[in-house]
């Protein structure tokens, strides 16, 4: 801990906590942020980096906790309140207005205007201004936004946070969408700001980044910070590493099985290429074994499950389930072939909120309880209630609409729909995520409890640790790439992110 | 709110919450289950419908009251019923088509021509066929290209909308086509058990429709797509063959409105069915069926085209204009579904505990 050399900090967070539901996303966050300083927030994901912007910037209201700007307590009801303190934010989905102009965006919402008539001129002599000083004044005022690359559109998001008297400004993994010499520019722009005094909240979870530009760390594990304001000349990357990533109670993995020699080949995927976003990703998976895919967020793992399910087509590449080939892009022949996916985002992509559990549980397989195109409800119901009581889904009524069940819950419907239909290969896309402790360690046994019994399971998940307890083998991506295959015996997560924040297999 | 509460009795959601595993299902007021049941939200527009019918019987007595007029008021309902049908398929599964009308339009014109009107002398249903092959082929359009050629549903149908009326208009080159054929006319203009031909058809393809959509594969197809259709074709339902045949049941249904409309008017044209899209929208989305999709109901359609069609009938005997008629339209539409989203909040929230 540092004792504040400034009589006063910008700002000041104390035991911030945030509650969504039954899920604590914040548990006691504690920085301080001084005038020009660049304060890194470091922390994997779904470790609260988001939770904690959206607090400061007023999206979201504390439950607990105190935020003290400029020495006094301060409620942020909303992002207006935010920005009259003089706290910007500028978020990783940027949120600028594609049809409108460069000057038009930048004074959105509050448009120069003299008795109701806008000042064009006056407009575009500022927008000129605020280009200079962010290091672009090629970009023309009245340049649509539309046109511009996502590095300019950040420019653009900055330059409107600057059009306010701002004291703060918040960067949520600025550094993700732009080329390296698009970072050398950013960095040239965090320079000016805290010149004049503006200081930055700077989120990455790129150490060589927060290394060149960091004055001080805070890291965020799990909703706690677990080092708050730590100066970054006297901490080296290995003292981070074992910060973020930590030993969790969360992950208590079961026992693997050992796989039989003999087992055969199940999931076979050679060279499958999606232009610009993975390429050339080879890998087979053979029953009974669980394989992950680790990675971060934007590596194309993600992408890279839902090619080999057809839900998006290849560019090149082929997927085979049992030594047969599958149609390239088409779901409907990876659910004939037996495959079945949970995916990442398991409301939007993968149930029915509305509608009764057994209706989630059946809809890859409805039809077959049909007799010439009739249902047969009744029957549905019957497997369904089986398979609820099998995974332990209590309380085992398949008439209960979905979205009032937990996420732990929500899954165990999507793990009941392949079990009725019974799959060779389950892909698997983030098994856990929104699901709280407990369910966990159920859903990891169930899991294995498939792989048992001769299931070929390919899984990715944005958290290392859950990947190495989980699978036997692990694929490590970055960038679109398969860096290196290792056995899970073999890799911890410290060399799993050096590879990754590396781009090479060490 | 709960702190001023005295009585410690109703706290329903207590024993839920906390987690009694093997518990029995949540006891909701069985009142407050039917409400909000598929036969509950329709309660809403069967109160709607009598008292429109109170109405009518006190404003115009003895002309409204009276077993003629109610056939008239289902006459009346049974082509706009029939496209209102196939439109809660297309809503049901989040789409749109508002191409029905010309499509309409199209098929009238196309089964009165004189060539198909001499074909069908010893064979009338001839023409029956020939229009809903003609509303069939405009919805295989729309739903491939909307389907297969990733054109939204708005715009496809826009599309239809206007070329559907434009080539109605080429091939009967603006002109009435009356229709000669008399087994065709005798056919509609007679009666089953003293009730219409034409309204028979409206309740068969109701009850169809009820069918299909709420006991069959085809049916839960169409529910998931619209509820999610992401999480549909992911779970292996083939979303696009399936759009393409929810647009051919919409265009089937505009066909089979298109010969009633020719045995009504025994004559086809090209202005036949203007503007019935945004009345079988208005009559599907105030009967219930959510415009997102995801959820359908063929009942609250039926009960949907009947109140309009008995509001119509009662300014019309009132001597009202069908200017005040339009605004009082738009009225109940705003009403209803302002009332619905109090129904669906309210549920969703009740199921909270």
């Amino acid at each position: 801990m540092i004792e504040d050399d400034h009589p006063v900090s910008l700002l000041e967070v104390r035991g911030l906590v945030k509650t969504f539901g039954s899920a604590r996303a914040l548990k006691g966050v504690d920085l301080q942020v001084l005038p020009g300083e660049v304060h890194c927030v470091l922390g994997q994901n779904g470790a609260g980096k988001s939770t904690l912007i959206k607090t400061l910037s007023g999206a979201h209201q504390p439950d607990e906790g105190e935020i003290v700007w400029n020495g006094e307590p301060v409620t942020i009801e909303n992002p207006v309140a935010a920005l009259e303190l003089g706290i910007a934010t500028m978020y990783q989905e940027l949120d600028v207005v594609d049809g409108l102009s460069i000057a038009e965006n930048i004074y959105l919402g509050h448009e120069l205007a003299r008795g109701g008539v806008l000042s064009r001129r006056e407009a575009a002599k500022r927008t000129r201004d605020l280009m200079k000083r962010l290091g672009h004044p090629q970009l023309s005022p009245s340049r649509e936004v539309g046109t511009l690359s996502p590095a300019n559109k950040q420019i653009v998001s900055m330059a409107r946070a600057l059009s306010h008297d701002i004291k703060l400004m918040i960067m949520d993994e600025p550094s993700a969408v732009l080329d390296s010499e698009e970072v050398n520019n950013l960095f040239r722009v965090v320079d000016e700001l805290t010149s004049q005094g503006i200081a930055v909240i700077y989120i990455s979870h790129r150490l060589e980044e927060i290394e060149r530009i960091g004055d001080r760390i805070t890291v965020l594990k799990d909703g706690a910070s677990v080092g708050s304001n730590l100066p970054v000349a006297q901490t080296p990357p290995r003292e981070l590493i074992p910060l973020m990533t930590g030993t969790d109670v969360a992950h208590v993995f079961p026992q693997r099985a050992p796989i039989a020699d003999d087992a055969p080949v199940v999931l076979e995927v050679e060279g499958l290429t999606l232009a610009g976003v993975f390429e050339d990703v080879s890998l087979t998976v053979r029953a009974g074994e669980v394989v992950g895919l680790a990675g971060l967020v934007g590596s194309g793992r993600s992408e890279i499950l839902e090619t080999i399910y057809g839900h998006r087509k290849p560019t090149s590449g082929t997927v085979s389930v049992g030594g047969r080939r599958l149609k390239p892009g088409s779901v409907g022949a990876a659910v004939a072939a037996d495959m079945g996916l949970s995916p990442e985002e398991r409301k939007s992509q993968g149930l029915l909120l509305e509608e009764p559990i057994y209706r989630n549980a059946t809809l890859s397989t409805f039809s077959r309880f049909a007799k010439a195109g009739l249902l047969d409800e009744a029957a549905e119901r019957r497997a369904t209630e089986e398979q609820m009581k099998a995974l332990e889904l209590r309380p085992a009524e398949p008439n209960r609409i979905t979205r009032t069940l937990s996420g732990g819950n929500q899954q165990k419907i999507m793990l009941a729909r392949w079990l009725i239909h019974g799959t060779k290969v389950l892909v698997l896309d983030e098994p856990t995520r929104g699901v709280d402790v407990g369910a966990r360690v159920e859903i990891y046994g169930l899991i294995r409890d498939l792989a048992a019994a001769g299931t070929a399971i390919l899984v990715v998940s944005s958290e290392i640790e859950e990947v190495l307890g989980l699978a036997d083998r692990a694929l490590i991506i970055a960038d679109g790439h398969v860096l290196a295959e290792r056995s899970t015996a073999d890799i911890d997560e410290h060399g799993v992110l050096d590879m990754v924040m590396k781009g090479s297999a060490a | 709110m709960s702190e001023q509460t005295t009585t410690p009795a109703p706290r329903p959601g207590a024993t839920e919450n906390a987690g009694d595993p093997a518990g029995s299902a949540p006891k909701a007021n069985p009142l407050k289950q039917f409400f909000s049941g598929p036969a509950g939200r329709s309660i809403g527009l069967v109160v709607a419908l009598i008292l429109l019918i109170v109405i009518g019987a006190i404003t115009a007595g003895e002309n409204f009251m009276n077993v003629d007029n109610m056939f008239v008021i289902l006459r009346y309902a049974s082509v706009i019923g029939v496209v209102s049908i196939g439109m809660t398929f297309v809503i049901t599964a989040g789409g749109i088509d508002l191409s029905v009308g010309s499509v309409l339009g199209l098929s009238s014109v196309v089964a009165s021509l004189g060539a198909i009107q001499t074909a069908s002398e010893g064979f009338w249903p001839l023409m029956v066929f020939v229009a809903i092959a003609v509303g069939v082929l405009a919805g295989l359009t729309n739903g491939f290209i909307i389907a297969y050629g990733k054109v939204v549903a708005f715009i496809a149908t826009v599309a239809m909308l206007a070329a559907a009326r434009g080539l109605a208009e080429l091939i009967s080159q603006r002109s009435t086509q009356v229709v000669t054929n008399n087994g065709f006319l005798d056919f509609f203009r007679g009666d089953l058990l003293g009730v219409s031909w034409v309204v028979w058809i409206f309740a068969l393809v109701s009850l169809a429709g009820w069918f299909v959509l709420n006991r069959t594969t085809f049916g839960r197809r169409t529910v998931a797509i619209g509820g999610n259709e992401t999480a549909a074709r992911l779970a292996g339902v083939a979303v696009k063959r399936h759009t393409v045949y929810l647009y051919m049941i919409a265009g089937a249904c505009a066909g089979i409105g298109a010969t009633m409309t020719l045995a009504r008017t025994t004559a086809g044209t090209s202005t036949h069915g203007m503007l019935y899209e945004l009345d079988a929208i208005a009559a599907v989305v105030v009967g219930g069926t959510l415009l997102i999709g995801g959820r359908g109901t063929i009942g609250g359609t039926v009960l949907g085209v009947l109140l309009f069609a008995t509001l119509s009938n009662v300014f019309t005997q009132n001597n009202l204009s069908s200017s005040v008629q339009l605004v009082a339209r738009g009225v109940i539409i705003v009403v209803a579904v302002m009332l619905q989203q109090r129904f669906a909040n309210r549920e969703s929230t009740g199921s909270g505990g």
